[in-house]
């Protein structure tokens, strides 16, 4: 007893087989059946396409206009694909022919539609694809070029659609498919424009004069800051070799897109059909796109920032990949030994003394810290002390720095690594040594205490003598 | 006691200050178009003018649509002609006279049609508004009669207009501050329906420049146009460029004007 599917199953290798007789091989551009395409939310990809012909491939993307968390804190309202930031992921085979269903949810309060970058035609699918909440619209087109693909809101002004992350990743595969890897991850930079700075609590309207003026308060792969950091680092494993398909839907920015510690051994450059090879950095313009590819050879966590490295720091460009495995010595070997260096001719040049300036009072300690705090700690733990999610813990109402200030001394003197757990969150990073004397440690640490909620207490030059450096692994743990 | 009493005293002249619909006058003036790009060398932008009109403070409201189906059975929720509205068309109606239990009788009525819409407006003897004389109020902030390239009043409605309404029923009219004309809820609660809504904007497209949609290229922000910072302009004219006269959607209403056209 045959099921329906099996039916249409039958049906199926039945045409293919008359066709196999009569031709020898598929013939390229029939299209044979119709199936409804399965998308994936990000970091995820549907899986590559097995079938060997061509297919009508029903597409239903849905938009949804939705709150959601864009850092710790911060709210956004995103205008969304499928109700996620960047869009679905879309998978087709070249050649291809598409029924597209647009629709908008009844509760968007805006109008919108879809360009496909894929699509070959007067607006991508947008001039045929304009959807009133609570209603649908439906086009179809062949997918004629293979590539990776941008799609995005085109509706006005299309600044804004786009900026509150109204774009995704259609990926038209080859007619013989594309080489099989391990694992395929997908991710999308964004730059964002809100009335508020970076990390500034409660919810965050769109600034249109920002937006303008292209300066992004966050720049983000994923649609938040951590979205790819901590528990939800894209896993791998030694040996694997990694396929990622890297969009950036802008609306302003090109990405620099890098991965530290790695080298991609195949870059399918700008998501087309030439690749090139044993890249470091390879360029992602707004609306457009990248595959990159490689192999995970030891373990460890990989970053992948965009490059203009300051968006990586301070606006949230930053995510991970864990890879677990046996360690490899010769490929890296990781620090031998740390020692002291003594250049040749012995005693350092004699620099005029610096004056060594005292703080006399709370106030002058505290605001001698401040500008200690500014010059050495900010990149990391933030101006607000609030740090970033899952990468570098916060000092702002921090249970770990109020809990031990004897502690806080001897990291600020030598540094931390390994695994502690902040406010509730686990971190796993390295902090380095700085190098302070007793009295900028005591005014750095009475700074930070006297700030951010934190309990007030001060740290004398005397008590800052009298600590060891710490750099303990798994302190605290 | 004293906390009761007072509760209850601001209570109800909350409920006395109900604003009551009426026809506000709106003095003539001139609309600069942001939709038309400057026509000559000199840049100099083509004005509109708007004759002197009147328009309803408010919207039209549920109990005031419930009231014009009674007395016109053709527009009710059961026998209304599928070409003249969405199957949707009083989706919050529970029966032909009825509101469902969650909707308020002052809120805005929605789900209209355009058809539905200027029937309500002819049996009182007005009319919707035009593109113009809807974006000559629109333009007008609380103290300003044109507040078009004001950046803090644009940064007001670009919020609203950035924010999806939910899920919940619609609130009433007449909460929010009356503008420089004092007239309510142009913006903040719902769209409204204009008399030629699908006149500027052809297909959905924003960014095209074929002949037909040159007034597009403007839409698109593109080239010479007129305030391309506007950006809840955008937002309305890409509505309107959404919508069919059948079209009835959740948070689209409208309210009626009174006098001559202009164009």
């Amino acid at each position: 007893m045959l099921r329906p599917s099996s039916v249409g199953d039958f049906k199926t290798k039945a045409i293919l087989a008359i066709s196999l007789l009569i031709t020898g091989c598929p013939k390229s551009d029939k299209i044979i059946g119709e199936e409804v395409a399965k998308l994936t939310a990000p970091p995820e990809v549907p899986p590559p396409i097995t079938r060997k012909h061509n297919t009508k491939v029903i597409v239903h993307l849905e938009v949804l206009e939705k709150r959601m968390k864009i850092a710790d804190g911060v709210d956004y309202t995103f205008w969304t694909f499928g109700g996620t930031v960047p869009g679905s992921f879309i998978r087709i085979k070249e050649g291809d022919l598409v029924e597209f269903h647009l629709s908008n949810h009844p509760t968007s309060k805006m109008p919108h539609n879809i360009d496909l970058h894929a699509v070959t035609g007067p607006g991508g699918g947008a001039s045929a694809s304009m959807t009133a909440p609570g209603r649908e619209t439906i086009f179809s087109f062949k997918a004629l070029n293979h590539g990776l693909f941008v799609y995005h809101c085109a509706a006005a002004p299309i600044g804004m659609h786009v900026g509150n992350g109204m774009y995704g990743l259609i990926l038209v595969e080859p007619k013989e498919g594309l080489p099989k890897v391990d694992r395929e991850h997908y991710v999308m930079q964004g730059d964002f424009y809100t009335k508020g700075k970076y990390g500034e609590q409660g919810y965050q309207p769109f600034s249109m004069e920002k937006a303008i003026e292209e300066k992004p308060t966050y720049v983000l792969f994923n649609g938040s800051v951590g979205a790819l950091n901590g528990d939800k680092a894209l896993p791998a494993k030694v040996g694997e070799t990694v396929r990622l398909y890297v969009g950036n839907g802008g609306p302003n920015l090109t990405s620099s897109f890098h991965l530290i510690g790695e080298i991609f051994e195949k870059v399918y450059v700008e998501g087309g059909t030439s690749v090139n090879r044993n890249l470091a950095t390879t360029t992602v313009p707004a609306g457009g796109a990248a595959i990159v590819e490689f192999k995970i050879d030891v373990p460890g966590t990989y970053i992948m920032v965009d490059h203009a490295i300051l968006r990586a720091f301070n606006k949230g460009a930053l995510g991970m990949i864990k890879a677990e495995g046996p360690e490899d010595k010769i490929i890296y070997s990781g620090l031998i030994s740390e020692r002291v260096y003594l250049p040749e001719g012995g005693a350092l040049p004699k620099t005029p003394e610096a004056e060594v300036r005292i703080a006399k009072s709370l106030e002058e300690r505290i605001r001698m810290g401040q500008t200690i705090y500014e010059q050495n700690c900010t990149a990391c733990h933030q101006a607000d002390g609030r740090g970033v999610p899952h990468a570098f813990p916060p000092l702002a109402n921090s249970d770990f720095l109020n809990a031990d200030k004897t502690r806080a001394i001897g990291i600020v003197k030598g540094g931390l690594s390994g695994p502690i757990v902040v406010n509730g969150e686990s971190y796993n990073g390295v902090m380095p040594a700085l190098s302070l004397t007793d009295e900028e440690v005591a005014n750095v640490l009475t700074y930070v205490y006297s700030a951010w909620g934190n309990s007030k207490q001060t740290v004398t030059p005397e008590e800052a003598a009298k600590v060891k450096p710490s750099g303990v692994v798994g302190i605290g743990q | 006691m004293l906390h009761v009493l007072t509760l209850a005293f601001i209570f109800f002249t909350a409920h006395a200050n109900q604003i009551k619909p009426r026809l506000v006058q709106i003095p003539g003036g001139e609309l600069k178009p942001f939709w038309i790009a400057p026509t000559d060398i000199t840049g100099e932008q083509e004005k509109i003018r708007i004759p002197p009109f009147h328009a309803m403070n408010l919207p039209v409201t549920n109990s005031e649509y419930v009231d014009f189906v009674r007395a016109n059975p053709k527009w009710r929720k059961s026998k209304i002609k599928r070409i003249f509205a969405d199957p949707s068309y009083l989706e919050q109606f529970a029966s032909d006279l009825r509101l469902k239990k969650e909707i308020h009788p002052r809120a805005p009525v929605t789900y209209v049609s355009w058809f539905a819409a200027r029937a309500y407006c002819e049996s009182h003897g007005l009319r919707l508004p035009s593109l113009a004389e809807w974006e000559y109020l629109g333009a007008a902030s609380e103290t300003k009669a044109d507040a078009s390239e004001d950046p803090d009043y644009l940064a007001r409605l670009i919020e609203w207009y950035n924010k999806p309404p939910g899920s919940g029923p619609v609130p009433p009219v007449g909460r929010g501050k009356p503008n420089y004309y004092g007239l309510y809820d142009l913006h903040g609660l719902i769209w409204e329906w204009i008399e030629d809504f699908n006149s500027s904007l052809i297909s959905g497209e924003s960014r095209t420049n074929g002949s037909i949609e040159r007034e597009l290229v403007c839409a698109a922000g593109s080239l010479a146009g007129g305030n391309k910072e506007n950006y809840p302009a955008f937002m309305r004219f890409a509505f309107r460029s959404s919508l069919k006269g059948t079209s009835t959607i959740r948070n689209l209403g409208f309210r009626c004007v009174k006098g001559e056209r202009n164009e």
